[in-house]
């Protein structure tokens, strides 16, 4: 806007830092407006929400390992209602699948991504004093935390939290109970929460830029963070249509998503009929599609930053990893109904479906290409950052690739609903994307607390997750290709096909306790390193971008002085320079 | 350390960062009315019979608001063309035209409501009312958030004209982008539900 005519042009401001009085310990710590505090308040309540939804799973995987059996010790403590003698109800089964689910997706891994390392290291790495929004990036943690919470109040209302899995089809939702509620409730206020998000990370990487570094300067991770916004900003808008909807359709009686004579229990529903089951399946692909690219592209983000840092090299090929991040983006809202190839929409529109997913594997190759190149040469330090990091490559290229098949029609009608597809997308999300996020962990740690995190408990970590992954999941796949549906409360046992494969059900179970004990070290470095972690500079990393160039822990207003970029992000290894990095901000 | 490009222009990009914020906002709100409509041309494309909206609802009353929040739109537009011109008395009285079109959207709505109400026709009863209070409900929750905004520029939000009139104008010129939007839903809706 330019200035009015009639007005004076404003004061020039009082130094903000003049009238500063000290905040006290609500306003620093609680409700605070500074982007690192929203940023480690994000991260902590994602890590427990992780640890919370990684829970619920360890419960589910004694059911399926040993079927009706009573749970030792924990069993009768979880109540008659849901455990009777320590032994699994199929509604608390489902309880647990839908909400392990909504939790490690909504309020584990994306407030963790995006909430947390975006919050956290976008600003700094752009050379911001703060969000756009400092304010606007409060709220959007509260309506975050509000919607936490109300999904773990869901626990407790009658009939217990949601039991129609965490993509809530119709007509199951519909007739389910005063869970389902909660859950539209909750989810209502995570878009809200994630829309504020968006709409502050994309103005702030546009607006608060430091001069001079253009876009073509940007490290990937802010890239990443930027693609991520435009997903979550467009994408989740039509959940929440979809979520207002289905609360009509709840709470008003109507009848979006339910068809005429729908026979529940024996009974014929008296509702109005006329809707259609499959909207909500198409609206709530439509978010959930893109919604899987917000998963993975900060882990791409993080995982590029990590590799360039410890290999000591320029990241291979950035321009075309930056276009195929876009490209991504892009595609990642003409695949959708990929997920819906059972729903007998026709091969016209299946061909075109499956066209646009073959494309989409493209550009996510690509980058994995050029990470992967960018390793070759290079003399790399395997520190836990970069253990994590490496591990992201293959992992996420067995997820990636095991999908090929999934997003193919014809393959995709014996793998559909199987074990094989939970394995194919925690390949890509769970030793993908988090062991994504404990890379940035280790990595980032250091400039927001001004220590290093214990080395030794790290790669003890790195280990012993990096194994107990794929002893959980690969196990998966033989289940899956042998056709166990992914939906059974026995995990197939009452069927004569599965009984070659059940075993592998005990196997995957222990795979995933054993990774619960590997998890210990990291939570005991995590809070020990906060007192007693090996004291860093600045730059323990020797990392050329801008957010190493600010104090650990960076004070309100993050720099000393207002950086200014001069070249690119990774100038690792220059020929000619006094050391193997040449900071961006280095003129 | 204060946050850079509130009021003035960063030259490269040439937006404030308020600009950049509603422009995205209401891309985001295109995408919730999208799929809204979607969901509407889905159902009614699957359904065996349809109303003509019409024959349900009072066309004269919705013609009536629609008018009244094309007025409002204008007025908003003058409220803030009169902070351009510095005139703070002339943005009070078209700032405050604004909301009070919006209560008189309102409450013909109202009216409308509950008539349906009093024939027995709520969103139970078919997919087509279903749908018409779902959009008509939420295009609603929109104009009070509007008029919550607006009102707050007219009350306590208008300190900040005394402090920093920049500023303050380019919240008005924001708050005036959504108002204009939410009309515009309305100016979509009326047809599809009302004519079509």
């Amino acid at each position: 806007m330019s200035t009015p005519a009639g007005v004076a042009p404003p004061k020039a401001h009082a130094p903000h830092e003049a009238h500063h009085e000290p905040l006290g310990f609500w306003r620093l710590y609680v409700f605070s407006t500074d982007h690192k505090v929203i940023g480690i308040q994000y991260a902590v309540t994602g890590l427990l929400f992780l640890l919370f939804g990684f829970s619920l799973m360890m419960l589910m995987r004694w059911q399926l390992a040993y079927p009706g059996a009573a749970l030792p010790l924990i069993g009768n403590l979880l109540g008659e209602a849901r455990m009777p003698g320590g032994i699994m109800l199929p509604e608390f089964y489902n309880e647990l699948g839908a909400m392990h689910g909504t939790i490690m997706v909504f309020l584990g891994v994306v407030p963790l991504a995006v909430g947390g390392f975006g919050n956290f290291v976008l600003p700094l790495q752009i050379g911001a004093p703060d969000m756009a929004f400092p304010r606007l990036n409060m709220l959007s943690y509260w309506s975050f935390f509000l919607g936490g919470m109300t999904m773990l109040a869901s626990f407790f209302v009658p009939g217990g939290a949601a039991q129609s899995g965490w993509t809530s089809y119709a007509p199951l939702s519909i007739i389910a109970g005063s869970g389902q509620t909660m859950w539209l409730f909750g989810m209502v206020f995570l878009i809200t929460s994630s829309l504020l998000g968006a709409i502050n990370f994309i103005a702030t990487t546009i607006q608060l830029r430091a001069k001079g570094l253009t876009f073509m300067r940007f490290p990937f991770f802010v890239w990443a963070q930027f693609v991520t916004a435009f997903l979550l900003l467009l994408a989740f808008p039509p959940l929440e249509a979809a979520a207002f909807l289905q609360l009509m359709d709840r709470l008003a009686g109507t009848s979006f998503f339910l068809p005429s004579g729908l026979v529940v229990s024996g009974q014929v529903l008296t509702n109005a009929g006329g809707g259609n089951p499959l909207l909500w399946q198409h609206l709530f692909w439509f978010l959930a599609h893109p919604e899987v690219y917000v998963l993975i592209l900060p882990a791409m983000g993080i995982v590029s930053e990590i590799i360039a840092n410890n290999t000591r090299k320029p990241l291979w090929g950035y321009r075309s990893m930056v276009y195929s991040l876009i490209f991504l983006g892009f595609m990642s809202f003409v695949v959708w109904a990929h997920h819906m190839f059972m729903t007998g929409m026709g091969t016209a529109m299946a061909a075109f479906f499956q066209t646009t997913t073959m494309i989409i594997s493209i550009p996510s190759v690509v980058i994995l290409t050029a990470l992967i190149i960018s390793l070759w040469g290079g003399s790399i330090r395997f520190n836990t950052p970069m253990l994590f990091a490496t591990a992201f490559l293959p992992m996420f290229g067995i997820g990636g690739l095991t999908g090929l098949p999934l997003g193919l029609n014809v393959a995709d009608i014996p793998l559909h609903d199987t074990y094989y597809v939970i394995a194919h997308f925690h390949y890509v999300v769970a030793p993908g994307t988090i062991f994504a996020l404990f890379a940035g962990i280790y990595y980032w740690y250091p400039k927001a607390t001004g220590r290093k995190m214990n080395e030794t408990l790290g790669v003890i970590h790195f280990i012993g997750s990096f194994i107990c992954m794929n002893v959980v999941f690969m196990p998966m796949f033989l289940v899956g290709l042998a056709g166990v549906s992914r939906r059974l409360y026995d995990g197939g046992a009452a069927y004569a096909f599965a009984q070659p494969v059940l075993h592998w059900n005990v196997v995957s179970s222990w795979g995933a306790w054993t990774m619960a004990l590997f998890q210990i070290p990291f939570i005991f470095n995590f809070f020990w390193s906060i007192r007693k972690g090996e004291k860093t500079g600045d730059n323990p990393w020797q990392a050329t971008t801008i957010e190493w160039t600010a104090p650990s822990p960076p004070p309100h207003g993050n720099f000393l002085t207002p950086p200014e970029a001069y070249r690119g992000p990774y100038e690792y290894s220059v020929p000619g320079a006094a050391r193997d990095f040449v900071p961006q901000s280095e003129a | 350390m204060e946050i850079p490009y509130t009021v003035e222009i960063r030259r490269d990009t040439g937006l404030n960062n308020g600009k950049i914020a509603i422009w995205l906002f209401l891309a985001s709100e295109v995408m919730l009315f999208g799929a809204l409509f979607a969901s509407y041309i889905l159902i009614r494309t699957g359904s065996t019979s349809w109303p003509r909206g019409d024959t349900i609802l009072n066309v004269p009353l919705a013609t009536f608001n629609t008018i009244v929040l094309i007025s409002s739109s204008v007025t908003m537009v003058m409220a803030w063309a009169s902070l351009m011109r510095g005139r703070f008395n002339t943005f009070r009285v078209y700032m405050a035209s604004t909301v009070l079109l919006g209560g008189v959207f309102l409450v013909v709505k109202y009216f409308e409501y509950s008539h349906k109400f009093h024939d027995d026709l709520f969103p139970r009863t078919n997919n087509f009312l279903a749908i018409y209070f779902t959009l008509t409900g939420l295009h609603m929750l929109h104009v009070i958030g509007g008029m919550a905004v607006n009102a707050y520029f007219l009350g306590p939000g208008a300190k900040l004209w005394k402090t920093n009139p920049v500023w303050f104008t380019n919240r008005v010129e924001h708050s005036g982008l959504f108002w204009h939007f939410v009309d515009l839903v309305w100016i979509f809706l009326f047809p599809t539900l009302y004519l079509l």
